[in-house]
């Protein structure tokens, strides 16, 4: 593997290397993307995206500003304010371009938002109480009881070291930036998606705050879901490393690589990429 | 309007018959000015939305002879709010349902018809009756002091406290359409506290009923009253409101004004803070869908210093509703120090609802802190994507959002069980489901 790495780096040659790891892996792809065109009010984001995702990955997708990252989160979410022009998008066997977002959640996707939502008047007991009874709809179970949903709360929230009293107030209203980011790893960590897409989660996170949040996200790893990582620095993978790093430029991926491509990128910038 | 005029100048004795004389007294005068001035004019500023006169063009029947009603609601209905200790009472067709007070009931509190009032305080009947409503030329209190029958009078003497709240609950009975006009008369002395809590019911397949309702309340220096109404009626259900107020220093009073389903409604309020250091929590709530109107004007006047009013509206509209809002509060030259805060806010469920709003803030002091706002608009979009994101279907995560916007209204509401209730209720309108509290409604004749 390491020589093939080498290789296909010296080379540039992405295919060669994503081959290799087809060839290596021979479980199936939980999310394939093809050809991806997409655009907000007319004007194109993203512009031809492939990217193939297995279980038990953690793929970082990097890029500089404007280059699509929150883009391609969104439009795997389901945000209707985005438009997808051309191209598909399989997880799990399932066309995922026609299912409404809540149905995405309950099959297993998860965004970590950039800019959480705050919601006034609606508390985090009636809003988490309510997603996760869907969800349980969704796989044929009965609501959890009153008793039982707290005790899953409280074991959650440990977890992201969620200050108690964040659970009593409405969704994310009051909260600070670092709170509304362990609020969605705590969202997260309730849901327990297949596929979690954290987007810029470390944007706005002091070091502690960063490693909390890390942490959790790492401890709700399991070799049967994946993660999609969208940072603009390598700061967040020091402390959940991928497997395989992506660079996104223009509404495409230029590159793709191992961890070592986040360390270069952090060296060189994304200049020498682009040319 | 004629034949009203035409009916009192007819009936005129049959209109007296049965009701105490102090009552019949009023009549003359006002009689005399509903000649005059007729029923508010439609479109005139105070009116844009609601033609009185239109309304109430049809001949509706009066029911005069109380003797005809032969229901005991006190057998028949329990009222279902879990946790709402209460004294329970009952108006049918404007008439007050005589009921022997329970044993812990305060002995120096009246809590009952206005006919026995009259009787039994004739100098206090006489000191407060239509002494708010009669200082206005306005012609939906005139008409109802020509017609009215009965109604209800809650006297708190000095330092008395109710502790429990009391409960009136309006039933139509009949099965012709008709005109009702009420009346409730709350005096509350220097140091007197109450809860009354007003349910409005009709049901569905109802016939068409109108009814004008005058209230007059009274709060004494540092008198406490909490007075909240609940409308739940029909589609065929035409309310039309007074509400006067008049605050003495240091009084409290939290007036609720919700609206769950009906007709076509107009509420007034008026509201003086004649002492200092009154206060005034004005807290409003409108659900609306189909055909429905709901129309709120609201009038506080600061008239001295050091006074306090806080008051929140907001309208939930859907389908072809209408709703409008128009509240004014005046700060009088001289009331400084005043506190007075007015907000209005409203969503809009679909294209075809309108919401008329008119906030307006006139202060002649110079040392005031006011403000005054609206906003109508849509849900959050982002907000319901957040929701639905997480797995919550659209339907459920709309009703979310409506059922939080209504919160701080309900905040507002401080008879804790009804708290409860009102929360339970809001989601059912909101989920389509018949909205009636079990046990209450309307009874055929």
């Amino acid at each position: 593997m390491y020589v093939v790495l080498i290789l296909s780096h010296a080379l540039g040659n992405t295919e060669f290397f994503m081959y290799f790891c087809d060839r290596r892996n021979i479980k199936k792809f939980m999310l394939r993307i093809t050809n991806l065109h997409a655009s907000i009010g007319g004007k194109e984001i993203i512009k031809g995206l492939d990217l193939q995702v297995k279980a038990g990955e953690i793929h970082a997708i990097m890029g500089p500003n404007g280059s699509g990252k929150s883009t391609l989160s969104a439009v795997l979410v389901g945000n209707p304010a985005f438009e997808v022009t051309e191209g598909e998008i399989i997880f799990e066997g399932k066309n995922l371009l026609e299912m409404p977002p809540e149905e995405r959640s309950c099959a297993g996707i998860f965004l970590s938002f950039q800019y959480p939502v705050e919601i006034p008047g609606v508390s985090m007991v009636n809003f988490m109480r309510t997603a996760v009874n869907e969800h349980r709809k969704y796989r044929g179970q009965d609501p959890l009881s009153a008793g039982d949903f707290l005790k899953l709360m409280r074991e959650k929230q440990a977890i992201v070291e969620l200050d108690k009293n964040l659970i009593n107030r409405s969704v994310n209203e009051g909260f600070s930036g670092g709170e509304k980011k362990r609020n969605e790893i705590f969202q997260m960590a309730m849901l327990e998606p297949k596929l979690a897409i954290l987007d810029e989660t470390d944007s706005g996170l002091d070091i502690d705050a960063l490693r909390i949040v890390a942490q959790g996200v790492n401890y709700l790893k399991r070799p049967e879901n994946a993660t999609i990582v969208i940072t603009h620095y390598q700061r967040l993978l020091d402390y959940i490393r991928p497997d395989i790093v992506h660079v996104l430029y223009n509404g495409r991926i230029i590159r793709t690589a191992g961890p070592e491509l986040a360390m270069e990128l952090e060296q060189k910038g994304y200049d020498w990429l682009k040319g | 309007m004629k034949q009203y005029i035409d009916f009192y100048n007819s009936y005129r004795e049959k209109i007296d018959e049965g009701c105490s004389p102090l009552l019949n007294s009023f009549r003359e005068k006002a009689f005399e000015t509903f000649r005059q001035f007729g029923f508010p004019a439609g479109q005139s500023e105070d009116y844009q939305h609601t033609d009185i006169a239109g309304l109430l063009k049809e001949d509706f029947g009066f029911y005069l002879n109380r003797s005809g009603i032969n229901i005991h609601p006190h057998k028949v209905f329990h009222c279902d709010v879990p946790n709402l200790n209460s004294y329970k009472h009952f108006i049918v067709n404007g008439h007050f349902v005589d009921y022997e007070n329970p044993k812990d009931f305060p002995p120096m509190v009246f809590s009952g018809s206005l006919n026995a009032f009259a009787k039994q305080y004739p100098s206090l009947f006489l000191k407060y009756y239509n002494q708010l409503a009669g200082t206005k030329n306005d012609g939906l209190s005139v008409f109802n002091t020509i017609f009215v029958q009965d109604g209800y009078v809650l006297y708190v003497p000095e330092n008395e406290v109710v502790e429990k709240t009391i409960q009136l609950t309006n039933i139509s009975a009949g099965n012709n359409n008709s005109l009702i006009n009420r009346r409730m008369l709350l005096i509350l002395e220097s140091g007197a506290q109450a809860k009354l809590l007003v349910c409005d019911h009709a049901y569905e397949e109802s016939p068409t009923t109108a009814n004008t309702q005058i209230v007059e309340i009274f709060a004494g220096e540092n008198a406490k009253l909490d007075f909240c109404e609940l409308e739940e009626s029909s589609p065929n259900t035409i309310r039309l409101t007074n509400n006067f107020v008049r605050q003495a220093a240091s009084s409290q009073t939290r007036i609720n004004a919700i609206t769950l389903s009906n007709g076509t409604t107009r509420n007034n309020y008026i509201i003086d803070l004649a002492g200092e250091y009154a206060e005034t929590h004005l807290y409003g709530m409108a659900i609306a869908d189909n055909r429905q109107k709901i129309d709120n004007h609201t009038l506080i006047n600061h008239l001295v210093p050091n006074g306090h009013c806080n008051e929140l509206f907001k309208y939930i509209l859907d389908d072809e509703a209408v709703g409008a809002f128009s509240g004014r509060i005046i700060v009088a030259k001289g009331a400084q120090k005043t506190e007075a805060f007015q907000s209005n806010r409203n969503l809009l469920g679909s294209r075809n609802c309108r919401m008329y709003s008119k906030p307006q803030l006139e202060i002649y002091a110079d040392d005031v802190k006011c403000s005054h706002g609206m906003t109508t608009g849509q849900l959050d979009e982002n907000a319901l994507f957040y929701l639905c994101s997480r797995g919550i279907p659209k339907d459920e995560a709309v009703l979310l959002l409506k059922f939080a916007f209504t919160g701080d209204v309900i905040q507002g509401v401080r008879m804790e069980g009804l708290r409860d209730r009102l929360k339970l209720l809001i989601e059912k309108r909101f989920r389509g489901e018949l909205v009636t509290c079990r046990g209450c409604g309307r009874v055929e004749n």
